[in-house]
């Protein structure tokens, strides 16, 4: 297939899932009974209708954009960090602690100081995993995941207790949070009337650091080479824990950026929920933007718009927030499934000579010489026998038994 | 199905395409009653392809496939196993965990019935097999309890119970000992009185040994089919690559080396296996410049565990390792490759590369911290497409680019990534541990050549390797491991097939 066929193949597949997804998300808006064209032209385009709809993706997009370069880093490396959710809330307590303690010191120090303060705490947080992980080998998925737990009660334990505002006492309405962050410590607004603020400019410039990290030094090629095939880069003289432990630092660092941005930017005091569920969302922006810089950004762009229209139908269409978190989870569906034609060469050939079947204009048969070059088409399941499941089984059998008896040997 | 005997299997004008590819084209075979057909070709040439094809896996895009004249379609290997046609793959298919019996059970439909599985009934036919066909198994083993040797014989054991008339074999030797792979040839040979057999190997010897008709697939076309008798190994070698194969040999005659010390000297190394049994007791070898020293040995002797010893991936007990004077036993691996130590793994996939990296990145994996290729941390990413080019032309690397993902290469030239960033680092010593396994004939020799001109610019190395015909053909000296020990030095050209095996099996004659 040339590049202009593929180009229009992928779209075309994209597009098949995105109808899809929209298909199972009118059933679901039915069954509550809600008007499916009004929902979706209301999570669709009412954000998009004004300056406020759009900054307000934008700020939605900030942190998602943040916590999910930092999961890429740590999934490029082979460390699935679930536990930004975490690393996120420790990267707010530090951040505003030393943002109400130092808020004397005049605002082009106080606000990089605060945000390091941030990533600090992000990245001890995500360091212990990190740490755990590759001293005594404690599975990361566990530890980010209990983590979590940990970071949440000592989030809403400080900010019920030591941190918690005086005001809050004195009147006696005892709501959880801060006292108000100083002005100094405050990110700037970028639009009057608007909360876009200057974390935008954070976000964009680490990414493009982010990917200068992974794809431009030794280290991000380290990095990469451990998470792609830990075996072969220690047998290439990496020291693959080392990195493990970095990659896990780097990523909670992001996290913990994300949570100071977030404070520092929006909401300007730490308050409870100020998390949102970011933490969780990141790792799916991450894998959907395909764990590259360049994809995540518009991929955070795209769950900010999800996120303010399923605000946005709930007041305006009468369909619960909820519903449309369904529909998220329909779209994510329908993608992930459609990489997978996306991907397989196996299916592009044969929707091309399908194709070229149908409209008359014939294929050139392959040369026979480029099987050099090719994978051995043994070790891949067929993917035209998708419709004989017993055959794709034995196929799938002869692919992941191979390795079993010689692994039982060692 | 019926179970009347398959008298004649022919394929007719058997056609399979790939992306890219042209796996099989119009391929003829036919294959008559008790006999057995060897079908020999290079990797990526098509053979195991074609015979997915008629084990129901793939189906053709144009051909027939006739049995006893009559045409059948094989939708999925079920209908192939109705036909009574049984495949052992390459790669055993085999449950660990499971004993023989519930192995076999798997495929016997016929016993399994609603509420429970007739294993007696599966016990019996096992038995009867293995008796008929004098392939001993205990029913009631373990797989991961079994040798290899022993797993193939399950494997067909396997396919016999289900009924099979008519047995393919994907390299059924390419895992086995010497010594197994003699016993599985001469096993075949009598079940070739009841049965048809397709072999497929690309090893000419076993071909030669085992089979009266011979079909050579070269890149997806038969280009040659005759009896096997009539025709030398190295005609069917040239047939095969298409060109003239001669395996280079060694010439060690008249090399007086005694007044050399060790470039690669191993004192009294002691090393812990996974389990924490001793995998090397008190080893000792001194391999001079410019020396190939073989080590011979049944697999799980301890070569493995000396290979990751010597190149800084498992701790040394106690003994110690010198490469050029400089001690490098407990050392990390990025120091001993630092001191010049060249590795060629076991497992070329997961040890020797990163699969989802681009030929050009493996080719630097292990020096990316090199000035040549980095500076101030970032990487030369020009500098490191230029070495690209370079080896590729060199090493003769077929991929469509550079930027190709290496995982996605064939064995053959995956091997050649490895050997080109391994030898191009200008290694003092070099560790080969099955450098040509599974490989094909044209792979072999360009890799033995390549091993021989390091050897002329005073490498020293240690080639680990269980075909004794590549440890006689390059070694100066042959080493012969048991048990984790070493049990014998011989000079190279004293050494022979037979005294090695000996000394593999553990005897030292005195």
């Amino acid at each position: 297939m040339n590049k202009s066929g593929k180009l229009a193949y992928n779209t075309s597949v994209v597009i098949v899932a995105i109808a899809a997804a929209m298909g199972i998300g009118a059933i679901v808006f039915a069954m509550v009974g809600a008007d499916i064209v009004k929902a979706y032209m209301v999570i669709l385009t009412e954000p998009l209708k004004d300056m406020i709809g759009i900054t307000e993706i934008i700020v939605r997009a900030i942190p998602l954009s943040l916590i999910a370069l930092g999961i890429a880093i740590a999934f490029r490396s082979g460390i699935l960090n679930i536990g930004a959710e975490g690393q996120m809330l420790m990267g707010i307590l530090a951040s505003s602690a030393t943002a109400i303690a130092f808020a004397s010191l005049p605002k082009p120090i106080l606000v990089p100081l605060s945000i390091l303060a941030g990533a600090a705490g992000g990245a001890l947080w995500g360091g212990i995993a990190g740490v755990l992980k590759a001293r005594l080998g404690v599975n990361e998925i566990l530890s980010t995941v209990m983590l979590n737990y940990i970071a949440a009660q000592f989030y809403t334990f400080l900010l019920r207790g030591p941190m918690m505002d005086p005001e809050e006492l004195v009147t006696g309405s005892g709501t959880p949070q801060t006292v108000r962050m100083p002005k100094s410590a405050w990110l700037d607004r970028l639009l009057p009337g608007t909360r876009l603020h200057a974390g935008v400019y954070i976000a964009i410039g680490l990414a493009i650091v982010v990917f200068f990290l992974l794809w431009r030094t030794t280290a991000g090629f380290r990095m990469r080479a451990a998470g792609a095939e830990a075996k072969a880069a220690r047998y290439s003289g990496v020291k693959v824990q080392r990195y493990l432990v970095i990659a896990m630092l780097l990523s909670g660092a992001f996290a913990g950026i994300a949570g100071s941005v977030e404070v520092l930017g929006v909401h300007r005091r730490a308050i409870e929920g100020i998390s949102g569920g970011y933490g969780f969302t990141g790792i799916v922006v991450a894998l959907f933007g395909g764990l590259h810089p360049a994809g995540i950004i518009p991929a955070s762009m795209f769950f900010g718009l999800l996120l303010l229209g399923a605000d946005m139908t709930q007041r305006l269409a009468d369909v619960p927030a909820n519903m449309v978190l369904v529909l998220q989870g329909a779209i994510i569906l329908a993608i992930v499934s459609a990489r997978q034609f996306m991907n397989n060469p196996y299916v592009q050939d044969k929707v091309a000579r399908a194709f070229s079947r149908w409209f008359g204009r014939p294929e050139p048969p392959a040369p026979p010489g480029s099987i050099e070059a090719c994978p051995d088409p043994s070790d891949t399941p067929d993917p035209c026998l998708a419709d004989d499941p017993e055959a794709l089984a034995a196929a799938e059998d002869a692919a992941s038994k191979g390795k079993a008896p010689e692994e039982a040997s060692r | 199905m019926g179970h009347e005997p398959i008298r004649s299997l022919e394929l007719r004008g058997i056609t399979k395409r790939f992306p890219g590819i042209l796996a099989c084209d119009h391929i003829d075979l036919s294959v008559g009653e008790h006999s057995v057909r060897a079908l020999v070709g290079e990797n990526g040439a098509g053979k195991t392809t074609l015979m997915n094809i008629l084990m129901g896996l793939y189906h053709p895009d144009e051909g027939h496939i006739l049995i006893n004249g009559t045409e059948v379609h094989f939708r999925s290997p079920n209908d192939a196993f109705d036909h009574g046609i049984g495949m052992v793959h390459q790669h055993f298919m085999l449950v660990q965990n499971m004993t023989v019996v519930e192995n076999v059970a798997l495929g016997m439909q016929s016993t399994h019935k609603l509420f429970r599985l007739d294993l007696a009934a599966v016990r019996k036919r096992i038995l009867e097999v293995a008796e008929r066909h004098e392939l001993p198994v205990n029913p009631d083993a373990m797989v991961w309890q079994l040798s290899v040797g022993e797993q193939q014989r399950v494997e067909l054991v396997k396919t016999l119970c289900l009924g099979a008339r008519f047995l393919i074999l994907d390299e059924p030797t390419s895992a086995l000992t010497p010594q197994e792979t003699d016993e599985l040839i001469l096993l075949l040979q009598k079940m070739s009185r009841e049965l048809s057999i397709v072999f497929i190997s690309h090893k000419l010897n076993e071909v030669k040994a085992l089979s009266d008709t011979v079909s050579i697939l070269r890149r997806g076309r038969i280009v040659f089919e005759g009896r096997t008798e009539n025709h030398s190994s190295s005609d069917l070698a040239a047939l095969m690559t298409g060109h003239e194969v001669e395996l280079p040999r060694v010439d060690s005659t008249g090399i007086d080396r005694s007044g050399d010390r060790g470039l690669l000297s191993i004192r009294e190394l002691r090393v812990l296996g996974d389990r924490g049994n001793v995998a090397l007791d008190g080893v000792s070898l001194d391999l001079a410049p410019g020396e190939i020293v073989g080590l011979a040995g049944v697999s799980g002797n301890g070569q493995r565990e000396l290979a990751e010893a010597l190149n800084g991936l498992r701790s040394v007990e106690s003994g110690s390792v010198h490469i050029d004077g400089v001690e490098i036993a407990g050392s990390s691996a990025a120091r001993i490759i630092g001191v010049g130590m060249g590795y060629i793994p076991e497992d070329r996939n997961t040890e020797g590369i990163v699969p989802s990296f681009s030929v050009r990145e493996n080719l630097v994996l292990k020096d990316i911290g090199e000035t040549q290729w980095s500076t101030a941390g970032f990487l030369r990413l020009k500098a490191i497409a230029a070495n690209a080019t370079g080896l590729r032309e060199r090493f003769d690397i077929r991929c469509p680019s550079t930027d190709t993902a290496a995982g996605s290469l064939s064995g053959g030239n995956i091997q050649k990534v490895i050997l080109a960033r391994e030898l191009a680092r200008g290694p003092k010593a070099l560790v080969a541990v099955y450098p040509t396994r599974g490989l094909d004939m044209g792979a072999i020799e360009f890799i033995h050549k390549q091993l021989l001109e390091r050897r002329k610019e005073g490498v020293a190395i240690l080639l680990i390797s269980e075909e004794l015909e590549e440890i006689m053909n390059l070694s100066d000296r042959v080493a012969v491991i048991y048990k984790g020990k070493i049990l014998k030095v011989v000079p190279g050209k004293d050494a022979t097939k037979r005294s090695l095996g000996l000394l593999m099996a553990g005897v030292v004659d005195e």
